[in-house]
């Protein structure tokens, strides 16, 4: 043995960055890769960054904490793609930071939600879910569509994002608040969730 | 064309695996002692706890050894038939998405007879037939019942299904079409309308309020009693004639063509009280239905509009 048991024992250093070497093994070679691989880094073809407008709904859907219910991510099995439309693929989620793809489904997942309702149904089914789908166990959030949208850190918000790659213009920027202005919370979800997954044309 | 970024990631992956493999395997090998005989004294590590505990360094059991090998041997074999060694695709060449092809072309071939035998039938036909009934029950559970209720009779701005009123058309054709490309009919991405599409106009601004109240009592009393001003009905019909005949006919009986519905039967999209028809001659209304044509294809199309049509008969 090159290094004896008691050793190791007797020398907690040592020991720790013996475990680190040890678990971090899978990960050198399952996770680090991925940062180097042009399925996982590029986006897809058509793929926009969010407007102003869709990027604070973002900001609301997480801050409501949609996630906890609603996944992002159609896996490739056909009970999901009949359901949803296409698989999500690794590319339609470059830009987002951080991803919404989620594991836990007690909603339904949304990655492929953009389009697939009309403006006016997210409107009623945001304000009181049960007005449309009365079957439906979603809270409601009455309080969006009252509410005006801030949108006072939106520059920072979109420059924050370009520092982590996603590719606005200055000119975005600079009239991000613009852009935004005069809209609701409600505006600003609906505005994301009618774009998403919609990048993929090929939604069978 | 490789999905890595450079040669040096698939070279990374494989010398990272093949050396975990041959590092276990040589580790294994050095603790690979035999079990002592009966009798013979067994080692200790050589210290000692509260006075009296001691640690022996008895060899691993040989069941443990062997089931230890016998992983290396699966991972092996496992690395040889599926991918994991960086570019390397395995002998069965099996990726997550040529799994996700096979699984919907078996479903393909299991279920496209069916659908597509019904494709070739007529709506009407179709929709006498129990089996499409409940397929098209099942496909309207999963993609319609969000807007138009899982019992079809909608809700406020979606509309019902089963009162054989119709908007756009009642008609098997012109409801497969509705399906298919929307209401009013998808622009170019398939999904939203084009923008000059027929819509209901908010007429706040252009009338003012009085003239709205006026108009509101006019269609209401064509298809109620109750709480009508009857000075108000007689003006509105007026400002009904100059303004709103153009889409709902001068009978107010609607215009399937642009979606304008019927004023005169007391069946309401959007409710039929004096402060909704108010609000809905104010600001407008804007109902849109999406198109399902990209997403579920024309044999699903034809089933659902069989399904749909057959609700109000």
């Amino acid at each position: 043995m090159l290094i004896k048991h008691e050793t190791i024992e007797k020398n907690i250093g040592l020991m720790i960055i013996l475990t680190i070497l040890v678990v971090s093994f899978a990960g050198l070679v399952e996770i680090v890769p991925q940062a180097f691989q042009r399925s996982t880094t590029q986006p897809v073809k058509g793929l926009k960054p969010y407007t102003a407008l869709q990027l604070a709904g973002r900001d609301i859907y997480i801050r409501e904490g949609c996630y906890n219910c609603h996944s992002q991510m159609i896996r490739p099995f056909r009970s999901e793609t009949e359901r949803y439309g296409h698989y999500s693929v690794a590319g339609e989620s470059v830009w987002d930071h951080p991803f919404q793809w989620g594991s836990k489904r007690t909603g339904p997942d949304l990655a492929r939600v953009g389009g697939r309702y009309s403006d006016e149904w997210h409107r009623a089914h945001l304000t009181q879910p049960r007005d449309v789908v009365r079957e439906s166990n979603m809270p409601a959030f009455p309080w969006l569509g009252r509410t005006p949208l801030d949108t006072t850190d939106l520059p920072k918000k979109l420059a924050a994002m370009k520092t982590l790659g996603v590719p606005y213009t200055d000119a975005q920027i600079a009239s991000a608040q613009a852009d935004a202005a005069g809209k609701t919370e409600l505006d600003a979800v609906v505005a994301y969730l009618q774009v998403l997954g919609t990048a993929i044309k090929d939604k069978r | 064309m490789s999905d890595f970024l450079g040669g040096f990631w698939s070279l990374y992956i494989s010398v990272i695996v093949i050396g975990g493999f041959i590092g276990l395997f040589i580790l294994l090998l050095s603790q690979n002692k035999v079990k002592k005989q009966t009798g013979e004294k067994v080692e200790t590590m050589g210290h000692v706890w509260d006075d009296t505990l001691e640690e022996y360094n008895n060899p691993l059991p040989r069941w443990w050894m062997w089931m230890f090998y016998g992983t290396l041997v699966f991972g092996v074999v496992y690395l040889a038939l599926y991918p994991g060694l960086g570019e390397y695709k395995g002998a069965y060449g099996w990726s997550s998405h040529g799994q996700y092809d096979k699984e919907v072309a078996v479903a393909e071939k299991t279920y496209g007879p069916i659908f597509n035998g019904y494709l070739k039938q007529p709506i009407a036909v179709v929709a006498k037939d129990e089996k499409a009934r409940k397929m098209g029950e099942r496909l309207f559970l999963t993609y319609c019942a969000q807007c138009h209720g899982s019992d079809a009779r909608g809700a406020k701005g979606f509309p019902n299904l089963r009162d054989a009123d119709w908007l756009w058309g009642g008609a098997p054709e012109t409801i497969e079409a509705t399906i298919l490309h929307g209401r009013p009919a998808a622009g170019p991405d398939g999904v939203q309308p084009v923008s000059d599409a027929p819509r209901m106009p908010a007429w706040g601004k252009i009338l003012g309020e009085e003239k709205v109240k006026d108009v509101a009592n006019y269609v209401r009393s064509l298809s109620q009693k109750e709480n009508i001003d009857a000075d108000r009905a007689t003006r509105g019909k007026e400002i009904f004639g100059q303004n709103c005949a153009a889409c709902h006919g001068a009978d107010a009986k609607g215009n399937q063509a642009l979606g304008a519905p019927n004023l005169s039967d007391d069946i309401w999209l959007y409710g039929g009280s004096q402060t909704t028809v108010v609000e809905t001659i104010t600001n407008g209304r804007n109902g849109v239905m999406p198109a399902k044509g990209d997403q579920l294809g024309a044999a699903k199309v034809h089933l659902l509009a069989a399904y749909v049509y057959g609700l109000s008969k």
